[in-house]
């Protein structure tokens, strides 16, 4: 393989866009993201990840704030002089064009000659496994295949930093869970440094060394996957990612790092994140609720109101004294009745304290 | 030696030599020899005039001139293109645009072009109209033309006086823009909701008016129903009356425009009214409303902006058309032939002509204005009317019987026009000797062949090839300036592109008369000195026809994904590589539509050329009108029969040609259809 890596490092230093004089699409965003890793910018429509994106490219430019591109300060720079590459979420093949003309576009703009350009060219079709494509034309070819050109056009010119804006978003359901992990895969072989945009938050969670979540032009949270998943920053991060059953809890007491917590008559230890007693809220996955008819000490009680069987869980929508809750449940066996009185027990994970 | 000192301007650049494109100095020192060496260019330009100073106050300071300047040539102007290009790379290198040197330049250049050939001659005209035949500026004198009694006078009401030509014009083109409206639309609704089976057959006559030259139509009517018409000495001997001159003037005109523009506003209708969804009848009957109602109470209302557009569209140009008039004006004042017979004719009088050209400016600017205000933006994308599968609603039998009659009556009528057309050229003297006869393609058309070779011996040859040669020049420059500004339009975003949009499509507001005019009083003196050279007609050609490249390339640059010139940037090139490798030869079809249709108009057009011609450079239509004048019927019949079979050649070969495109998008029938959609006066 002799495309190599040229990754590099992107950070933003409190960087803003705001259109028109008063539409403000980012916020003083500031963030590093590290050489050779996969950052997600994760968010619901109109958060601002798109333009940040945009921003990295150079197709929009920063109204306030520094872009730093390993450590050139390219915030002046139009995307024609960054070294970073894009792929679209339409791919925006070039349709008059063929699929090796297409790879090679980049590499001949810069000058290379033609027998090192179809050389390399070649050894980006083998890269997203395309081998013998390279006289088709775009439209002779699959939404899959489509999409993967795209990815060779970007990688052959080894960019520092290589985008995705919602590469999966035109595929169907089934392709998606491939081409991510094959997107992961060619990342992590090459050590690329790769931004990528989605409203996906399982897709996010798959292939991210971290996320950040992104909303109303604002960073909502950063992490890992697990640090977003476990112990979200707020409401908001805790409904985007997974589903949450937010309830009002009590603090009763805290110990060092850690609270006593009670939801209803159940008791259980969180992480306090600088939290003082006193009435609060927690927000509890799904997964982490466990029903058992059995009426024991220390549980919610609850009634079953809505019973689904979705072949590999049941999902249950329970009417308690803390609220409505939705509790996601593997046992499909033993599947409890609707109208049923059942007991709740909280789990040792999946629980964290929101503001 | 006044030019000394442009060398100083042009040699500065030199200073910025080994200096990088981001320091100050870099954009500074370029600006400034740019700025410079065009703004001395200029003042020394239109300081010294064909004898002397121009200004008092040079005289004042300099003493007086005798010698004279001529006016800018080649060589002036590739140094102001130089200039040009220094000022815009200066601008470029300050951030315009994120440093697009390309971007600026070609901003720039277009600016240049439309200041000096569409803005600068219409100020002359603005300002020619206040000055008397002394050159004296006077107001009042301004005032007394504008009032005139030739203009607004109102004596047709009352007394058997003819009213002033402003009143004249604006009833007519009233008349005709809801009469073709009327009738557009109704073969708008024929075409796409009678499952009639020939509805194929009324899209192809609309190919007709583009290719035909503006006062063919109203000779067909003098041969119809003129004194000696076929129709009237029929009708007459039949009921026993005399023939009378009925036709010349209002009726005679109001007939010919019909005739001529419904075309255009039934392919803009038939866009609207494929654009009602069908779903939204669908929905209406669903909700107990027959036919009828779903037609006065939900169809018709939605395609109100779009009859709107239609009604202004015929408007403008009957207000603009020059040929019809001039035909078959009778005594019928309209503004377009008076301004004609202002320069043309004893009077010479350009202040005259000036004002009648402003009051005229009036009427289409407003109208323009009205036409942009209802409908945005959405004039210039290309109505495809896909959107959802529903299926229209027929038409009400109320409406179906009325629509049909008249659209076949209509349909006959003009099918005979062009079957008199073809006739008329073939008849010895029309009206009095009807044998066949070759003899006027003979005199116009002959060759022969002598010793030395081939020879054009006929009468028309000459005009002929100096339309074919200054069409096929103009043809390439309209579409190249056409499509770089619509780039600009489309694909770029910068500070005053609202000024720079309206500046560009301006010119369609601008009747063809005035712009002759406006040419003729702008650049028949230095520094400008072009009447009478074949270059002013390619420029006025190109200007002129410009609204037609650009909305081609607005409409088919609209359908291009933005993403495709996006990835290009992404992959490393700039705009001038992207727009070669990337977004040209996606336009093909555009680019060939706009090169047919330039180079069509070109060949038909009269209102603007008849002021520019010369002895040495005759252009076909202008040669057919004065073969009018002297009511040599024959031959101009047989010269316009031959124009229409070339035009009709070359646009059946583009659509042949384009056909074949491989995208094979539905778009290309859309991008032909909305580049006709606007039609402009001739």
């Amino acid at each position: 393989m002799s495309i190599k890596s040229n990754a590099a490092t992107v950070s933003f230093d409190k960087v803003s866009k705001i259109y028109g004089g008063s539409v403000v699409a980012v916020d003083q965003v500031s963030f590093k993201i590290e050489a050779g890793r996969l950052v997600t910018l994760l968010g619901p429509s109109g958060c601002g990840k798109t333009t940040t994106l945009r921003m990295i490219a150079g197709l929009d430019m920063a109204s306030k704030g520094r872009v730093f591109i390993g450590d050139e300060d390219v915030t002046k720079l139009p995307a024609t002089d960054r070294d970073v590459s894009m792929v679209f979420q339409s791919y925006a093949l070039f349709p008059h064009m063929t699929v090796g003309e297409n790879i090679a576009y980049g590499l001949k703009v810069s000058g290379m000659d033609k027998s090192e350009s179809d050389d390399r060219s070649e050894d980006g079709l083998k890269l997203v496994g395309l081998t013998g494509y390279g006289t088709r034309l775009p439209s002779e070819l699959s939404g899959g295949q489509q999409q993967r050109v795209a990815v060779a056009r970007a990688l052959v010119l080894e960019p520092q930093v290589l985008l995705f804006d919602e590469p999966l978003s035109n595929l169907d359901a089934k392709l998606r869970r491939q081409v991510r992990e094959e997107i992961r895969d060619i990342q992590t072989n090459l050590e690329l440094t790769v931004v990528y945009v989605t409203h996906d938050q399982e897709e996010a969670l798959a292939v991210s060394d971290r996320i950040i979540v992104m909303k109303n032009a604002e960073i909502a949270q950063e992490g890992t996957p697990r640090e977003l998943y476990e112990e979200p920053a707020d409401l908001f991060v805790a409904d985007f990612i997974g589903d949450a059953n937010v309830v009002t809890a009590e603090i009763s007491s805290i110990d060092g790092d850690w609270a006593n917590v009670r939801v209803g008559n159940a008791e259980t230890r969180l992480p306090s994140r600088g939290m003082k007693p006193g009435k609060t809220q927690v927000a509890i996955r799904p997964e982490s609720l466990q029903i058992s008819d059995s009426n024991e000490s220390g549980t919610i009680e609850a009634e079953v109101v809505k019973a689904t069987y979705l072949g590999s869980h049941m999902e249950y929508t329970l009417d308690s004294a803390v609220g409505e809750l939705f509790v996601v449940e593997p046992d499909i066996s033993n599947a409890i009745s609707i109208g049923s009185t059942i007991s709740v027990r909280l789990r040792n994970h999946g629980i964290a304290l929101v503001e | 030696m006044w030019l000394a000192p442009l060398l100083f301007f042009l040699v500065l650049p030199i200073a910025t030599w080994g200096r990088l494109k981001s320091d100050p100095f870099y954009s500074n020192v370029l600006i400034f020899s740019g700025l410079g060496g065009l703004a001395y260019l200029l003042t020394q330009g239109f300081a010294i005039g064909i004898s002397g100073w121009e200004f008092a106050v040079f005289e004042s300071i300099f003493g007086p001139m005798d010698d004279r300047q001529f006016g800018l040539g080649y060589g002036a102007l590739f140094v102001s293109a130089s200039f040009l290009f220094a000022l815009t790379q200066g601008i470029a290198a300050r951030g315009a645009i994120n440093g697009d040197v390309f971007v600026v330049s070609s901003i720039g250049l277009v600016v240049a072009v439309v200041a000096a050939f569409v803005f600068f001659p219409v100020l002359q005209i603005l300002t020619s109209a206040l000055r008397d035949n002394e050159g004296v500026y006077s107001i009042a004198v301004f005032l007394t033309k504008f009032s005139s009694h030739k203009i607004w006078g109102l004596g047709c009401l009352s007394a058997n006086v003819s009213c002033g030509a402003a009143w004249n014009s604006l009833f007519l083109a009233t008349l005709v823009g809801a009469g073709t409206t009327s009738l557009g639309l109704a073969f708008a609704l024929v075409a796409t909701r009678s499952g009639w089976k020939y509805r194929r057959l009324l899209r192809a006559l609309t190919v007709l008016p583009i290719i035909t030259p503006p006062f063919v139509i109203g000779l067909a009517i003098i041969l119809l129903f003129g004194l000696s018409g076929v129709i009237t000495t029929f009708v007459g001997d039949l009921i026993g009356v005399t023939p009378t001159r009925w036709v010349y003037g209002l009726p005679g005109i109001m007939i010919a425009q019909m005739l001529a523009y419904t075309p255009i506003a039934f392919l803009v209708l038939i866009g609207v009214v494929e654009g009602v969804s069908p779903s939204m009848e669908e929905a209406a009957q669903t909700l107990r409303a027959d036919n009828w109602k779903t037609f006065t109470t939900v169809s018709l209302p939605l395609m109100r902006p779009g009859l709107a557009n239609a009604f202004l569209l015929g408007f403008i140009e009957s207000m603009a058309d020059f040929g019809n008039p001039l035909v078959l004006g009778g005594n019928f004042d309209v503004l377009s032939t008076e301004i004609f017979f202002a320069i043309v004719g004893a009077q010479n009088d350009q202040g005259q002509a000036a004002v009648l050209a402003i009051v005229l400016l009036s009427f289409t600017l407003s109208a323009f204005f009205l036409q942009r205000k209802w409908l945005g933006r959405k004039t210039y994308t290309t109505v495809t009317g896909k959107g959802d599968s529903g299926v229209p609603a027929m038409l009400p039998r109320r409406v179906r019987y009325p629509v049909f009659s008249i659209t076949l009556g209509w349909t006959a009528m003009t099918l005979v026009i062009y079957f008199m057309i073809l006739f008329g050229g073939f008849v010895e003297i029309w009206g009095l000797d009807h044998t066949l006869t070759f003899k006027h393609y003979i005199t116009a058309f002959s060759i022969s062949f002598t010793e030395d070779g081939m020879l054009w011996t006929g009468a028309a040859w000459n005009s002929f090839w100096t339309t074919i040669t200054i069409a096929l020049t103009a043809a390439p420059l309209t579409a190249m300036v056409g499509l770089l500004t619509a780039y600009l339009l489309v694909r770029q975003v910068f500070t005053g592109k609202q000024v720079f949009e309206f500046g560009t499509m301006l010119s369609f507001a601008i009747p063809g008369t005035v712009i002759g005019v406006s040419y003729i009083i702008a650049f028949n003196v230095p520094p400008f000195e072009l009447t009478g050279t074949a270059v002013i007609l390619v420029i006025c050609f190109v200007f002129r026809n410009m609204p037609v490249g650009v909305r081609a390339g607005i409409a088919a640059m609209s359908q291009l994904d933005k993403s495709l010139d996006e990835a290009s940037l992404t992959l490393g090139a700039n705009s001038w590589y992207t727009l070669r490798k990337v977004v040209l030869p996606l336009l093909r079809p555009a680019i060939v539509a706009a090169l047919v249709y330039s180079f069509v108009r070109a060949m038909t057009a009269i209102s603007a050329v008849i002021f520019l011609v010369s002895a040495e450079h005759n252009m076909a239509t202008a040669y057919i009108i004065g073969r009018v004048e002297n009511n040599d019927y024959g031959i101009a019949i047989a010269y316009s029969t031959v124009l229409i079979f070339v035009m009709l050649t070359a646009v059946v070969t583009f659509q042949l040609v384009v056909g074949e495109r491989k995208l094979g998008r539905r778009v290309e029938r859309g991008e032909a259809e909305s580049v006709i959609k606007e039609g402009e006066p001739a």
